[in-house]
């Protein structure tokens, strides 16, 4: 078997001054695939993220393994960290605005994050960076590359922020909640152009997302996490075979195009969903 | 008591000069009494500015919009209230922190000088699916569902006829969601309620809505029925590509 880009074994994760872990006891193992991880807001699939990254400063992380690579995530100093995150493991977030510089031009912040990781002349750096807007499917590539931030649609900014993001050729990408706040239309264009990148280059893939279509169509794999736990794994295209009764219940509470009147069904929430194991 | 709603070129313009954008040229769509009435688009497509119209929070339009034949305009603000209530998206931002349900829930009672007000608040909050203990919480002490109860229990307590709901579960879970959207369908059946909706979700609109208007860039392109979904039986290229990616995403083929 290949050898997995990352493997997390029981990880727990408490948030400086917070009475109980926002995280606890995930496991998985991940290899050149898809992976989704969903559930409602507040069940620690952020967390899980970020972790991954190291980017949470006055928390505490434990875990018996938590390995990317070669490296042990768990060890490295925080100057190692530098050298992995952003260049060998990266994020996309839901809003570009908060990741990109307002006052500065699109392109340059996507030349610059190429300078970053890569020794070239400015000249290249920028040739670079506008391959890349094409790979994205940017039409006019030379017209964006010169727009600022604010003058750019939320679509066009997420296609910017992959581009930057796969410039480094990372191995994984922790997608978070990437496309949510973008309409239908722009939304399955950019998954699509995420999707091509990600599989063409056989880079992991974090799907962080709390829609249960996305993960179905753009995952292979899928945990569904309740309460800072993995409750349930399942392959995407076996999703409605669940069979936890949260996933179940989760599954049911969706509307439907085609779907009857009926009210819809409701969680019905069970107390041993926080503690049996997965 | 259920409302039609008339709206006839409704136009309106942000703006003076050469900075004046025309958000809205001509909208005009009308409601049957009783009806849940969807209003789909991109966003910035002016979704949110035709319910702002409707319910006169913004009074700088041109054009008609009548409710059972009476224009919105022409309605002193009492009567309004009573007539026609709005439920945002934001449940966070749409109560006021330091403000507990009753209070939230008396004062629109007190402008309006309405008597039993303990059992009005009551009634509303029982009807909204919470109990009567949640009179004395405040909205930090609630979920974020149980905010979107507060906000739709508000909009009741006038006891109006037409409900204007703006991406009312947007923010919601979808397990929350399913609670509002249940609540919602039992209101109407109970109350006559006329709906206008406003989501980009067409799984809603097929759950909830009779008819829907596709918005693009201001303009309505097509008013379809529910059923026109799930085949997508949209003729406007713009209203079919908006049905083609949600049964895509939904992956309903
Ligand atoms: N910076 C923080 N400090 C303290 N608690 C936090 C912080 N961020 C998130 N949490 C808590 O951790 C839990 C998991 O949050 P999160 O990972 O953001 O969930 P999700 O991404 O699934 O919505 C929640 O209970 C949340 O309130
Ligand atoms: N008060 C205002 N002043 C200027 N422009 C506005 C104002 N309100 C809305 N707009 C503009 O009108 C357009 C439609 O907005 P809106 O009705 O909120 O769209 P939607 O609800 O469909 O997302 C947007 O381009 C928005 O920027
Ligand atoms: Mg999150
Ligand atoms: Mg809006």
């Amino acid at each position: 078997m290949e050898k997995p880009i990352l493997e997390l074994e029981n990880l727990r994760i408490r948030y400086g001054g917070a009475s109980s872990e926002a995280v606890r006891g995930v496991s998985f193992t991940l290899g050149r695939e898809r992976l989704g991880i969903v559930g409602e807001s507040g069940s620690g699939k952020s967390t899980v993220g970020r972790a991954l990254l190291r980017l949470l400063p006055g928390a505490t992380i434990t875990a018996d393994t938590l390995r990317f690579g070669e490296q042990d995530l768990l060890t490295l100093s925080e100057k190692e960290m530098l050298k992995v995150r952003g260049r060998r493991m990266s994020m996309i977030l839901q809003d570009p605005k908060f990741s990109l510089n307002p006052i500065r031009r699109v392109g340059d912040q996507v030349a610059e994050t190429y300078l970053r990781h890569f020794k070239c002349s400015k000249a290249e750096s920028r040739d670079k960076a506008l391959i890349m807007l094409e790979a994205v499917k940017i039409r006019d590539p030379k017209r964006v590359y010169d727009q600022y931030p604010h003058e750019i649609s939320g679509g066009m900014g997420q296609r910017v922020m992959i581009a930057m993001m796969l410039l480094a050729d990372p191995d994984l990408v922790i997608a978070d909640e990437p496309t949510s706040a973008l309409d239908v239309t722009v939304r399955l264009q950019v998954l699509n152009i995420l999707d091509g990148l990600v599989r063409d280059r056989g880079i992991g893939l974090i799907m962080i997302s709390h829609d249960l279509n996305l993960v179905r169509n753009f995952c292979d794999r899928v945990l569904i996490m309740y309460a800072g736990r993995v409750v349930e794994t399942l392959a995407a295209r076996d999703l409605d075979k669940a069979e936890h009764p949260y996933t179940r219940g989760l599954l049911a509470a969706q509307p439907r195009i085609g779907g009857g009147r009926a009210p819809l069904a409701v969680l019905d929430r069970q107390p041993e969903w926080l503690e049996e194991k997965a | 008591m259920s409302v039609s709603v008339e709206t006839r070129d409704v136009s309106i313009t942000f703006g003076t000069g050469p900075a004046a954008v025309r958000v809205l040229p001509s909208v005009g769509f009308s409601v049957s009494p009783g009806e849940c009435f969807g209003l789909v688009g991109e966003s910035g497509s002016g979704k949110s500015t035709v319910l702002r119209c409707i319910s006169m929070l913004t009074d700088i339009w041109t054009g008609d919009i009548l409710i059972d034949g009476k224009s919105v305009r022409e309605m002193p603000l009492i009567e309004r209230c009573r007539t026609l209530q709005m439920v945002f998206q934001d449940p966070y931002g749409s109560l006021h922190p330091r403000q507990s349900v009753r209070t939230v829930l008396s004062e629109p009672l007190v402008i309006h000088k309405l008597g039993d007000r303990e059992e009005r608040m009551r009634k509303a909050i029982t009807d909204v699916g919470l109990p009567v203990s949640f009179l004395d919480r405040f909205p930090h002490q609630l979920s974020g569902g149980q905010r979107q109860r507060v906000a739709i229990a508000r909009a009741l307590i006038l006891e109006p006829s037409l409900l204007l709901l703006d991406e009312p579960t947007s923010a919601l879970d979808v397990s929350v969601q399913a609670e509002i959207l249940n609540l919602l369908q039992r209101l109407r059946e109970e109350r006559g309620f006329t709906y206008i909706m406003v989501t980009h979700d067409l799984a809603v609109v097929d759950h909830m809505c009779d008819r829907f208007a596709v918005m693009l860039h201001g303009e309505i392109t097509e008013v379809l029925p529910r059923d026109a979904i799930p085949a997508n039986g949209a003729t406007h290229p713009y209203a079919r590509e908006l049905i083609g990616a949600s049964l895509e995403y939904e992956n309903a083929h």
